[in-house]
């Protein structure tokens, strides 16, 4: 069972995030950039399905020469070796853009399983398994709050509002999760020291035959007319309970018609 | 006029037309005349027509079959691609709940377009807002190839009817192979409620941390039931297994925008602002009064949640009698 882990580096979600005012791309440089936190929970998942039926993982990310930082942490917690897509003409792509890039990473590789997070804490369009699933034309199993592989069978339970849908397909197939599935496992200091020798391959546009025209801010599908700050909330009601809190609260609802 | 196509989600209980999808319809008549997308097992069309017609569909296009429910997102994808080679509508407008969002990027594929998600207002240019990294940034954007696709976030425009023809137009579904891959065995509901869905609602009560326990969420689930509210969690309160994940509000949870947001015991971490910062009226109880929820609340209440909800609960309660 050999799978690959699709990982991505995003500026940590819980400090101050921006636009960067000269093209409106994600911010990276000066951000604390960090794994996408749900991409752990996939990267754990793919370790115990490779506990249980042996194989390989593999990590796959498309990103800056920085990015190594994620990819290192990524091996620390156990993955085999890695892949770094990595070309300055990808600067600014879009989701789709991006899809292109890693359905070609991914045709190079031997792959079962492809697992990724459900969705990134920067961009949140939370589409590429449906867009990797066209373009490789195997089945999407998105949004997994569990996984089981039986035989050539994936099965996963999908997480929807008070419940879940049971899917099943053949692999090979794609399978996004949730932080619902499991408690990804902290890297321990061996697996630290282990990670700086595991193998990871750098990719450029060239060794994909990727036209790098066709990728990028430029040729995008979408493009940034404007950024404006949103305007700060003007200053609100703040009082303290001194028995009569929620009398007050009650009173702001009334008043705003809210109730 | 231009035609402008917009996916129509329905509630799974009943059937009936979801808030999302008025909504949808309504945003979309900015673009042009709309035509609703009916697409799912059969008959699930004739509860849903006179609706879409009542909020401005001059057509419904119905694609019924079985297969439509039993496979995975792909066959609605496939059938909206087939519409959108048939009509070439002038955009195409969904409503940005989970499955919608991955119709949209299949359906961009297969039309060479562009997509923008979770949209909370599109201009009659086809320019559209988002709001972005924990509502910190408004972003203006436009589609620059093929038909633009939007989904549009819940609660972000008012649904007002536009009564039109509704005239109904049958599909003709012939799916693909590649479209029938990924089958779904079996919809499993764990939780009944009568409360309003969460990305739906226009008022949501969340709880977090401050609510100390599982059973104590009772008290969120009465203030919610007060208002006839949705309930909701932090993080931290669905990690510490107060309550389920499928209700939380944040980051790697749910994005709501609701009329008036009521955050008990929530300290307000960027992670929860991600997902509630948008919504029309924020009101905070916490006991800690520096918790970063008061920078954003438009009323707050500085005291003990025990005390203050419970007796909230039981004022609103008493005035609606």
């Amino acid at each position: 069972m050999n799978i690959v882990v699709l990982v991505k580096q995003v500026p940590d979600s819980g400090t101050q995030r921006s636009l960067d005012p000269s093209d409106n791309t994600v911010a990276r440089a000066g951000a604390d950039n960090v794994i996408n936190e749900i991409d752990e929970y996939a990267i754990e998942e793919a370790l115990q399905v490779k506990q249980a039926q042996g194989g390989e993982v593999t990590i796959l990310t498309v990103g800056p020469a920085s990015a190594t930082d994620a990819i290192r942490k990524a091996l620390s917690m156990g993955a085999d070796k890695a892949v770094h897509v990595t070309d300055d003409a990808i600067h600014g792509s879009c989701a789709i853009q991006t899809s292109a890039i890693l359905a070609a990473a991914l045709q190079q590789l031997d792959y079962d399983l492809v697992l990724m997070g459900a969705t990134s804490t920067d961009g949140q369009v939370a589409v590429m398994p449906a867009l990797l699933s066209e373009r490789l034309g195997i089945p999407q199993l998105s949004g997994a709050q569990k996984l089981t592989v039986e035989g050539s069978t994936v099965k996963v339970e999908r997480q929807t509002d008070g419940g879940f849908w049971a899917l099943e397909a053949p692999l090979p197939a794609i399978v996004s999760t949730w932080d619902t599935i499991n408690e990804p496992r902290y890297p321990s200091f061996k697996g630290i020291m282990a990670a700086k020798k595991k193998p990871v391959t750098t990719m450029s546009l060239a060794d994909l035959g990727i036209d790098p025209s066709t990728v990028g801010l430029a040729t995008a599908t979408s493009a940034v007319v404007d950024v404006t700050g949103r305007p700060p909330k003007g200053e609100g009601v703040k009082v303290t309970d001194e028995g009569d809190g929620a009398q007050k609260l009650v009173g702001y609802l009334v008043e705003q018609k809210l109730v | 006029m231009a035609e402008v196509l917009v996916l129509v989600e329905l509630n799974p209980a009943d059937g009936t037309v979801r808030k999302g999808t008025l909504e949808a319809l309504t945003a979309a008549r900015a673009l042009g005349e709309v035509s609703a997308v009916v697409a799912g097992g059969p008959g699930v069309a004739a509860g849903a027509r006179d609706r879409l017609a009542e909020y401005g569909a001059a057509k419904v296009y119905v694609a019924e079959s079985p297969e439509i429910d039993e496979y995975l997102v792909a066959p609605k994808a496939e059938v909206l691609a087939q519409l959108v080679a048939q009509v070439s509508p002038a955009a195409v407008v969904i409503p940005s709940s989970p499955e919608g969002r991955e119709v949209a990027g299949r359906l961009a594929l297969k039309t060479g377009s562009g997509f923008l998600t979770d949209v909370t207002e599109i201009a009659p240019d086809g320019t559209a807002t988002q709001v972005v990294f924990a509502g910190a940034q408004i972003v203006h954007s436009k589609v620059t190839v093929g038909t633009p696709i939007y989904t549009l976030r819940g609660n972000s425009v008012t649904p007002e009817p536009a009564p039109a023809a509704g005239e109904q137009v049958p599909v003709e579904v012939s799916l693909s192979e590649q479209a029938k891959q990924t089958r779904v065995v079996d919809k499993v509901v764990e939780q009944k409620s009568n409360r309003p869905e969460l990305t739906e609602a226009a008022i949501v009560v969340s709880g977090g941390r401050g609510v100390a326990s599982a059973e104590n969420f009772s008290i969120i689930e009465g203030l919610a039931d007060s208002l006839g509210a949705a309930v909701g969690a932090s993080r931290a309160a669905v990690d510490s297994g107060f309550y389920p994940h499928s209700f939380q509000v944040g980051q790697t949870g749910k994005t709501v925008s609701p009329t008036l947001y009521i955050a008990v015991g929530i300290s307000g971490a960027i992670q929860h602002r991600a997902g509630m910062q948008t919504s029309k009226t924020i009101v905070a109880v916490n006991k800690d009064p520096e918790a970063p929820i008061f920078e954003l609340a438009d009323f707050g209440v500085v005291g003990d949640l025990f005390q203050v909800v419970p007796a909230a609960t039981e004022q609103i309660a008493s005035r609606r009698g």
